[in-house]
């Protein structure tokens, strides 16, 4: 091991972890804020539900780097594309990346919440009926708050798998952890130094994301769980 | 003409993609069970050993760790390779690379899975084994094997269908799989959403139909057993 070498790229990893918690943090947020919707059209059934399903299927079955490289070298293929006024965001590498995590997170999410919606004890719903609820005081009041705090441990997962998504990052040119990881190993040819003091960067920030999730159940869903 | 002419070509990626999949899975599937055995054991160590294995593979990026083994085992083999007197410079085989790494991560998340199967299976089922006098080893193959793995099935699919997808990650170690026969496709058309398009239409497919086949084994290795109605 050559330390030296790992102390003296430290400022590279430092600039990639916070690339990677930029980047993390961007997509669970916007993919939770585009999932909340997607999720109420899924349980609520019709043809729009088929469209949300659709949608998360097709993000669910292909792979995030494919899905990476359709936005950020497939679109280019089209004129209207380069001379529409989207151009300059759809030719910068962090937004297409934050896009794709965005769109690929939002389908699982999208399925995670579903699902929790879905197995709301009956009575639940029954009980804001009965009060004379409206659905969208309901799905306010008593659906959501109730879904989302029993989707927090598969959503803690979700978060942790991002983290790790966010290292394709590195495949279109940005500088994350993973792409200063490489960038020092092209440059000092020290591949055990430089891809495992990356590794060390991610496992915290892991164990950082599974505390926080912790904190997190034991101040929503433990409440709602049998003593 | 259709894609080009690229349709072979990317074919033969489609081919490379499912048995470095397989292989991997396979791969999975012994490490899995191992590192179940291992946290169901009484030995500390084993439990230890097992503990780092899934909480690494859990909190470390696909791509990181095969990063790690392509450059790092290049690194590693020719050092011992010169060691030994061996002259010639070795390359590693990224599909190899390939395998081991993707083997390695998911034999991680098996484990979670072969071991909450294993704790599905009533107690009184081994307890019944022991009283006919079958040795440990009978049991675990003729008792607890067969009927954790229906308990196993649905966890099985899920990390088989991100098993799958995650393979595409090693068009980046240079391996000739489907993503880099679409990359190289793109390259030569310069119509990189029609290719890439294509090569997600082709993982799309390998996932439909592992859904559909894991439903039916699904189906077929519940025979027997009693399901609540609500």
């Amino acid at each position: 091991m050559n330390l030296d070498v790992i102390a003296e790229s430290l400022p590279v990893y430092l600039n990639g972890a916070w690339t990677t918690v930029q980047l993390l943090l961007i997509s669970l947020l916007l993919g939770l804020v585009l999932a909340l919707p997607l999720a109420v059209l899924r349980s609520l059934g019709g043809w729009p539900s088929r469209l949300v399903w659709a949608y998360t299927y097709v993000f669910r079955g292909t792979p995030m780097l494919v899905q990476l490289f359709l936005i950020y070298y497939g679109l280019a293929q089209f004129d209207a594309v380069r001379e529409s006024i989207a151009w300059p965001w759809l030719s910068s590498a962090w937004f297409c990346a934050c896009l794709s995590f965005v769109l690929n997170t939002a389908a699982y999410t999208t399925e995670i919440i579903t699902g929790s919606i879905r197995a709301l004890p009956a009575g639940e719903i029954e009980a804001a009926k009965a009060l004379g609820m409206s659905r969208s005081v309901m799905l306010r009041r008593i659906v959501l708050p109730q879904a989302l705090r029993r989707a927090l441990p598969a959503y803690g997962n979700e978060a942790i798998f991002m983290l790790q998504g966010t290292s394709l990052a590195s495949v279109v040119t940005l500088m994350d952890l993973t792409g200063a990881a490489r960038q020092v190993n092209a440059t000092h040819y020290l591949p055990f130094e430089a891809f495992i003091t990356a590794a060390v960067f991610y496992l915290a920030l892991t164990l950082v994301l599974v505390a926080l999730f912790h904190k997190a159940e034991a101040r929503w869903l433990k409440p709602l769980l049998p003593r | 003409m259709l894609l080009h002419g690229f349709l072979p070509s990317l074919l033969q990626g489609a081919l490379v993609t499912i048995s470095l999949a397989l292989a991997a899975m396979a791969m999975a599937m012994l490490l899995g069970l191992a590192g179940a055995f291992a946290k169901l054991s009484e030995s500390r160590l084993a439990r230890g050993v097992a503990l780092v294995y899934t909480s690494l593979v859990r909190g470390v990026p696909d791509l990181v760790l095969m990063l790690l083994i392509f450059f790092g085992g290049q690194v590693g083999v020719n050092a011992v390779a010169l060691a030994l007197g061996y002259e010639d410079y070795i390359d590693i085989d990224p599909y190899l690379a390939g395998v081991l790494t993707i083997g390695f991560i998911f034999g991680g998340y098996l484990t979670e899975a072969f071991r909450g199967a294993f704790l599905a299976v009533p107690p009184g089922q081994r307890e019944a084994g022991l009283a006919y006098g079958f040795s440990a080893w009978q049991i675990a193959w003729r008792i607890s094997l067969p009927q954790m793995f229906r308990h196993a099935l649905p966890g099985l699919a899920n990390i088989w269908l991100v098993l799958l997808k995650s393979t595409a990650i090693v068009s980046v170690i240079g391996l000739s799989d489907l993503m880099t026969r679409g990359q190289q496709a793109a390259g030569t058309t310069r119509e990189p959403f029609v290719f890439y398009l294509a090569v997600a239409l082709i993982y799309l497919a390998f996932t439909s139909v592992s859904e559909l086949l894991f439903k039916a084994l699904q189906t077929r290795l519940a025979v027997g057993t009693q399901q609540g109605a609500l």
